[in-house]
């Protein structure tokens, strides 16, 4: 059935509200299985919870975790300049209707407008294409897992164990404060802003999704093995579910560089996607930008 | 499983034990960064702070609250990350005697400390079960200072067997946390 494209911002207040009521399918596969792995009493128990809590959220229309944190969007394909203030008005309309917790504050005064707006929020992303569609996706970054962000300029001589260590002292360090077993996102590379901004986006692939670099993907399973069998289990309280995957993304980088960054999102790693034609709106869970 | 109703003295803190499963009925109240720091400072100027602090359970929560009627719903409230007020919260137990505090990740050491002197507990709700915990507040009244915003206001909430609650850090200075971090295996 072809359905005629909505408006801009009510596609953004869809998407929104898709992203915070019903957790992405791959998420939501992890965790079951994770939960068919664990022994730990304790783990059990708070797996079996999130489980629950997911059921409740999706069949009562509402937000699974109170911090609906700050939506993060990504623009691709052939758009023009209007897109953002139409991406603001749908998150302004999505706060009422939905309702999202009013999360954006000045950084120092700490006033908060009460609309999820305020200078340079959202933070939207634009990758023109020259596809014939428009793809508007969003991640919703909670601030448990957000405050938990690290970057490292290592040396390049640190190479990939450097790289390694490093990314699981950041995880296992920040114990259950990001609400394990979540998905470790990490950028290798670019220019420091550019890791950083990488680490994020690689939250927003399928955890089924192959990483194309065989180099790269070896690195997601060691990593995803050896954090599994750190001991730190689901919310820090022992077990052994820390992550439900890694996903790396990487770029080239200065020859005495080594940039690593480290992203998680939490259990409830909130995604969704809208592809807009002319004559069509596809809603998905997950995109490789 | 233990069901907890409040309120509750020093006694039954004392008797929870690492790892009890808690289930917990009757009145909450909640606070995060904001609360902590407008409570301790009208208590360091000698000005009044909203009745119900004293003795509390003290819940680390930014809910979604709604408008219903004259009143108010809880559409979704979980825990907020508890080691944002760790520089705060040892004068809180101290001062107002809280006897629990629900919340999510622990907390220092000397929050240990100061809930092991005075005879408080840390009940570990699970993380972004935001929707099963509303589920449990059965009333809602409040905000007193709304002046900070819906999340970081003091909200008062009846509950109703909420949980899974853990006991992660009891009154004896244990805790489940740091039991964990101190025997992971980081060989990589």
């Amino acid at each position: 059935m072809i359905k005629l494209p909505e408006p801009v911002d009510q596609i953004v207040v869809n998407l929104l509200k898709a992203a915070n009521t019903k957790l992405p399918q791959d998420v939501g596969w992890a965790l079951e299985a994770a939960a068919g792995w664990e022994n730990d009493p304790m783990a059990r128990t708070q797996l079996g919870a999130i489980m629950d809590n997911v059921k409740k959220a999706e069949s009562l229309g509402r937000p699974m975790c109170q911090d609906t944190g700050i939506p993060i969007f990504y623009v691709k394909g052939r758009f023009d300049s209007s897109i953002g203030a139409e991406i603001r008005k749908g998150l302004k309309k999505a706060t009422e209707i939905i309702p999202l917790r009013p999360n954006t504050v000045d950084p120092l005064t700490r006033r908060n407008p009460g609309d999820n707006l305020g200078k340079g929020m959202p933070v939207i992303h634009y990758i023109p294409t020259d596809d014939v569609f428009t793809e508007i996706s969003v991640l919703v970054k909670g601030a448990g897992s957000e405050n938990m962000t690290r970057l490292a300029m290592l040396n390049p001589s640190d190479g990939i164990e450097g790289v390694k260590r490093f990314v699981a002292d950041s995880v296992l360090d920040a114990g259950g404060r990001p609400c394990p077993p979540g998905i470790v996102g990490v950028g290798i590379g670019g220019t420091a802003d550019e890791c950083v901004s990488m680490a994020k986006e690689a939250l927003m692939s399928p955890l089924d999704s192959d990483n194309g670099d065989p180099v790269l993907k070896e690195l997601e399973e060691d990593l995803f093995v050896r954090l599994n069998s750190s001991g730190l289990g689901p919310m820090g309280l022992g077990g052994s579910t820390t992550v439900l995957g890694v996903k790396i993304r990487s770029a080239y980088c200065h020859t005495a560089s080594l940039p690593v960054a480290v992203n998680i999102g939490c259990w409830a790693t909130r995604r969704a996607v809208a592809r807009i034609t002319d004559n069509n709106v596809e809603y998905g869970q997950g995109a490789e930008l | 499983m233990i069901e907890l109703r409040t309120p509750f003295g020093e006694d039954a803190v004392r008797k929870l034990k690492l790892g009890d499963t808690v289930y917990l009925t009757g009145d909450i109240i909640t606070g995060r960064d904001g609360m902590h720091e407008r409570a301790i400072e009208n208590v360091r100027q000698n000005r009044p702070v909203p009745e119900g602090i004293e003795e509390s359970v003290l819940y680390h929560c930014g809910p979604i609250v709604a408008r219903d009627g004259n009143g108010w719903r809880v559409v979704a409230a979980g825990p907020t990350t508890s080691a944002r007020m760790n520089s705060s919260e040892p004068e809180m137990i101290r001062k107002f005697r809280i006897r629990a505090i629900i919340g999510k990740g622990g907390m220092s050491a000397e929050v240990g400390e100061a809930m092991s002197e005075t005879g408080c507990v840390y009940l570990a709700a699970v993380g972004g079960a935001a929707v099963s915990l509303a589920e449990s507040i059965i009333g809602v009244r409040g905000p007193e200072w709304s002046d900070l915003g819906m999340a970081e206001a003091m909200w008062r909430f009846e509950v109703e067997a909420m949980g899974p609650l853990i006991v992660a850090m009891d009154s004896e200075g244990n805790s489940l946390y740091e039991n964990v971090m101190s025997g992971l295996i980081r060989d990589i």
